[in-house]
């Protein structure tokens, strides 16, 4: 595992989470984004890799995600009603 | 189609609701009130005579030719210049007229040289038709008084040639620079018979002076005077078909005017919707690389990048890259598999691409160009709007009053549309354009920007907050609209959120860099000046905040009311020819096409039954993040179709290191790009001429590309794709993209009403088309948004964290320039490179001087990701601290400069700010040394050792 991967994979997480933080729930609309939009293998190499470098939002969000706890759908980037919308 | 000149009814179309009768030669015609004699007249299969008169120009009534009788009046009035009343009665061809005509024609010929068997516009002169059509049979007058048959051509332009001694002064080229492109590089200089038609000085030459080369002026011509050199070399066309241009996302349409097999000439053609009949100086002339002599005919394949290329038979090449493909899915697992569609080659093309990633390799790792360019516009309006694509047509902007550009360079990175925006602007519509640079559209002729903003690079997102504070405090949001189509609870979320003081101009002033006055006042000409619309471009989305800014943006349009009619909307200007499509098409690895997320069981199921595999529901792997993977030794090889990532994207060093820690990259181009550099397996491509498919435009327009010529390579580019996935054992037996495009609409809702039979009809369709809306949709949102209520977001101000400081302290951004395409891999072989051979740094004044710098000097560009050398070019058009450049030439390498820092929903590379230094230098950095010495070294092939190597 590439330490420069890793430290890449954080530095996303938390610029997720600086830039939802004004969302209504950002701990759920930052698990979402990163189960939304992160392959499997990306956030299960951020949770190997503990809290370490992670803003206190990526933190619990990480947290939730690897628990399972997958929250729904946030905004409608990521809600599925929206997908096969008449307008894309 | 065979060749013949398009139809010309001599005047604009008129619109009106109202509708008069008139009769020509007695045969009766109901037109819209204001259309002249003269479109009257060719509407009802009529044709008088005219040279001065052109249906894309504005009558002008200098010719005399097109003189009719109307019962009633007197005189013989132009018919250019009369619009038909309510019963009149037109006479067209008379024994008086033909006797007035004749006199005409005969004063023009007697200044004319009769060499027409010998004219390179032989048999294709509107003045050698109208002169048969006026029965001009001698001319009294002699040639041996004074003329102009000696003067001598201009031949400076690349593409076409001026020859005075045939002009007739009828100004076509002149009215076609000024009202056409805008440009007004053209004039008549002189008076009476030494009028003479003039580009920019007496001492200026057309290729010196501020002639764009679009070509508007040789289309406008009804001689020889202005004609491509092409036609001079080649000849008359012979057959012409009909397509859509392959550079940029306005997506012209085109006549390609064939001689056999030889292009002779592109003309615009004027039923294109996008283009209304313009075009610019790359879609008109820059087509030779098609036919260039370094484009590569033959698959090719070595087993190590340090290995000599090897020519094979296509068998060869597709058996071994499929064994190659097994092989890694066998030992790593189908998830070390990827593949890039691209953003140049068809709607179908980059279909069977996706299609061959996620149902032949097994994976969802297919991404696109659009990554590095517009995948914030698809995240944000998602968001906010419901959708993800502009709202409007390009007609839009005839009704606009407020125009709000920013991050967008329209005249250099979509001329074509810029000239149709800059006509609304001549009539009175006011400008803001929010740019770091002064672009040209800031100050044009009869163009002046109501207020340009010159903001620090990065600061999006704080300026449009400050607009959106200005608006709502001084009360200038549209209520009425909100609470109708928006969801109010989230708009007073956002409204108490942006009024608050950190997000005023004048708070907000020191970071941004510009007059909070000036933002204010931008603010209230946007809210208050009438229809409001936005275009935006790259310099929105290649931010941290990419996604963020387009959010801010479809903020600003919905607190204005400013969606869902003509003249408003919120317009990302995409950048490639069908950036759009590659991205409706299912091109991003979390998303099936239509943006359906591959979690959707129910569009997998869709796909499933129709492909008859499983499809993954996780997403796949982003460039960059499939890059990482590669260097960490978890993704083993790439398909990348019509994409040159190494030089193209961000932090060249990263993209070269995971390039070759690859054991099979498979790159299917025109040429030996600079990925090819780090390829094992090389397939040849087809253009834009040698294929059938379709294009989508940035206002969601999918037109037809059509075959003009057979592939030199052999194959259509959708034919190759089909052949790998043959090879690696999928049942694939596609006969014509039509039916690709019949499978796209099967499984994409918003294609339902799309396919080849109903494009031929109508030219062109605007998705979505479907029950909905069965004949598309030109304007988006018009009864309200598509996907219940708009939402405004919050979006709150994050710098970069790519920071200046005394190690690195100018801030470096980049774009492109008219006559450059993106990586310059077509445009740079062309004799576009006289107007741009090679990349120049742009820096203030102020900033050389501090560095004892002077234009032309050799410069050292360094940031923290790495360094090159270039030229410096010293202009006030950029602010102090900041630094701008093109990246269009591979010996330049700016992207070995940026960095690695990325939008934070999308990975959208931010190529628009990095820190840097600039100081003298004398010569290429290490590191282009070490990359040419790679470069040629890896361009190598067997059998060609004694020959120029083609090189990118």
């Amino acid at each position: 595992m590439s330490g420069h991967t890793v430290e890449k994979l954080a530095y996303m997480a938390n610029q997720i989470a600086r830039n939802l933080v004004h969302d209504d729930k950002p701990v759920m609309a930052v698990a979402d984004h990163i189960v939304s939009f992160w392959t499997p293998r990306m956030i299960d190499m951020l949770i190997a890799q503990g809290s370490a470098g992670l803003d206190p939002v990526a933190v619990e969000a990480m947290a939730r995600v690897a628990d399972g706890r997958i929250p729904p759908p946030q905004t409608r980037a990521t809600d599925p009603a929206v997908h096969g919308s008449d307008a894309g | 189609m065979g060749y013949e000149r398009q139809a010309d009814f001599g005047t604009p179309e008129v619109r009106s609701d109202t509708q008069v009768t008139c009769s020509i030669d007695g045969r009766e015609v109901i037109v819209p009130v204001g259309t002249t004699v003269m479109r009257a007249a060719a509407l009802t299969g009529g044709s008088i005579p005219k040279l001065c008169a052109t249906d894309n120009l504005k009558q002008f009534g200098s010719c005399r030719l097109c003189l009719v009788e109307i019962d009633g009046m007197r005189g013989t009035p132009a018919s250019c210049t009369t619009p038909v009343a309510e019963g009149m009665k037109v006479h067209t061809q008379t024994p008086h007229l033909q006797k007035l005509r004749k006199g005409v024609m005969e004063l023009y010929i007697s200044d004319h040289p009769l060499d027409c068997l010998t004219c390179s516009a032989n048999n294709d002169c509107e003045l050698q038709d109208q002169a048969a059509a006026v029965g001009l049979r001698d001319v009294r007058y002699g040639y041996e008084g004074e003329n102009h048959l000696g003067a001598m051509p201009d031949i400076s332009n690349p593409y076409f040639d001026f020859d005075p001694s045939k002009c007739i002064v009828c100004s076509r080229c002149v009215r076609a620079c000024d009202e056409v492109q805008g440009t007004l590089a053209l004039t008549i200089d002189g008076r009476g018979f030494g009028s003479k038609v003039s580009a920019g000085l007496a001492s200026d030459s057309f290729l010196s002076s501020e002639c764009v080369s679009c070509g508007a002026c040789v289309q406008a011509c009804p001689t020889a005077t202005l004609q491509e050199k092409a036609v001079k070399e080649i000849g008359k066309p012979e057959r012409a078909v009909v397509t859509t241009c392959a550079y940029c996302g306005v997506g012209c349409t085109f006549r390609a005017e064939m001689r056999g097999e030889q292009l002779v000439r592109m003309v615009p053609w004027k039923d294109g919707k996008a283009n209304r009949g313009h075009s610019c100086v790359k879609g008109r002339f820059a087509w030779g690389y098609a036919q260039h002599q370094e484009r590569i005919l033959s698959p090719m394949i070595r087993e190590s990048i340090d290995q000599p290329w090897r020519e094979v038979s296509w068998e060869e090449a597709l058996t071994y890259a499929a064994g190659q493909i097994n092989r890694i899915r066998e030992t790593y697992g189908r998830n070390a598999l990827g593949g890039i569609t691209s953003s140049r080659c068809t709607n179908e093309e980059t279909f069977l691409v996706q299609k061959l990633i996620r149902a032949g390799f097994g994976t969802n790792n297919v991404d696109t160009c659009a990554r590095v360019c517009h995948s914030p516009t698809g995240y944000g309006l998602k968001t906010t709007f419901g959708t993800s694509a502009g709202t409007q047509d390009f007609d839009s902007v005839e009704d606009s009053d407020v125009i709000l550009v920013i991050g967008a360079n329209p005249t250099d990175g979509h001329p074509v549309f810029a000239s149709r925006m800059k006509r609304r602007l001549r009539q009175g519509a006011r400008l803001i354009v929010i740019d770091p640079r002064r672009t040209d559209l800031v100050r044009s002729p009869h163009i002046a920007a109501d207020y340009h903003l010159p903001l620090r690079p990065g600061t999006n997102v704080a300026i449009l907050t400050a607009i959106a504070h200005v608006i709502v405090t001084e009360s200038l949001a549209n209520e009425a609209f909100i609470r109708e189509r928006c969801d109010w609870d989230e708009y007073q979320h956002w409204a108490e959120f942006v009024s608050a003081e950190r997000n005023s101009p004048e708070f907000l002033a020191p970071v941004i860099g510009v007059d909070p006055e000036a933002i204010r006042g931008a603010a209230r000409l946007y809210a208050t000046g009438g229809n409001g619309a936005i275009y935006y471009g790259l310099g929105v989305t290649e931010h941290s905040q990419g996604s963020s800014t387009v959010m801010a943006i479809a903020n600003l349009a919905m607190a204005t009311g400013n969606i869902g009619r003509r003249g408003v909307g919120v317009n990302p200007l995409r950048g490639q020819n069908n950036v759009q499509g590659a991205c409706d098409m299912g091109s991003f690895p979390h998303e099936l096409s239509g943006y359906r997320h591959v979690s959707d069981k129910a569009t997998r199921d869709l796909f499933e039954a129709e492909w008859g595999v499983k499809i993954d529901p996780e997403p796949g792997l982003r460039i960059p993040n499939m890059l990482d993977a590669a260097t960490d030794g978890q993704f083993k090889a790439i398909y990348i179709q019509g994409e040159d990532i190494l030089q193209s994207d961000p932090d060249t060093k990263h993209v070269a290191a995971g390039l070759a820690a690859m054991e099979c990259v498979i790159v299917h181009d025109l040429f030996l790009n600079e990925t090819a550099n780090y390829a094992h397996v090389f397939l040849p491509g087809s253009t834009f001429l040698e294929k059938n498919g379709t294009f989508t435009n940035a206002e969601r327009r999918i037109q037809p590309v059509r075959k003009v010529m057979e592939p030199l390579n052999g194959y259509e580019d959708w034919q190759v794709t089909q052949e790998l996935a043959r090879a690696i054992g999928l049942d694939w037996n596609y006969t014509h993209p039509s039916e690709i495009m019949d499978e796209i609409a099967r499984l994409t809702p918003t294609f339902t009403g799309v396919n080849y039979k109903r494009l031929d009809a109508e030219g062109s369709l605007q998705w979505p088309v479907n029950d909905k809306a069965p004949d598309g949709s030109p304007i988006m949102h018009i009864e309200g948004f598509v996907r219940g209520k708009g939402k405004f977001v919050v979006t709150d101000y994050v710098p970069t964290d790519e920071r200046t400081g005394p190690r690195f302290p100018l801030l470096l951004t980049t774009g492109r320039i008219l006559s450059q395409y993106n990586v310059g891999a077509q445009t740079r072989r062309t004799a576009n490179v006289v107007w741009h051979e090679e990349d120049l740094l742009e820096i203030h004044p102020t900033d050389a001087e501090n560095r004892g710098l002077k234009s032309g000097d050799w410069v050292k560009l360094a940031s923290r990701s790495g360094e090159t050398t270039l030229r410096a070019l010293v202009t006030d058009r950029v602010a102090p601290g900041v630094v701008y450049t093109t990246f269009h030439h591979p010996a330049t390498q700016a992207n070995v400069v940026t960095t690695d820092y990325s939008d934070w929903a999308t990975n959208c590379p931010e190529y628009k700010v990095t820190a840097v230094q600039i100081t003298p230098s004398n010569g290429p950095t290490d590191w282009q040394e070490d990359y040419e010495a790679q470069a040629t070294l890896s361009r190598r092939i067997v059998g060609h050792e004694g020959a120029m190597e083609p090189a990118e």
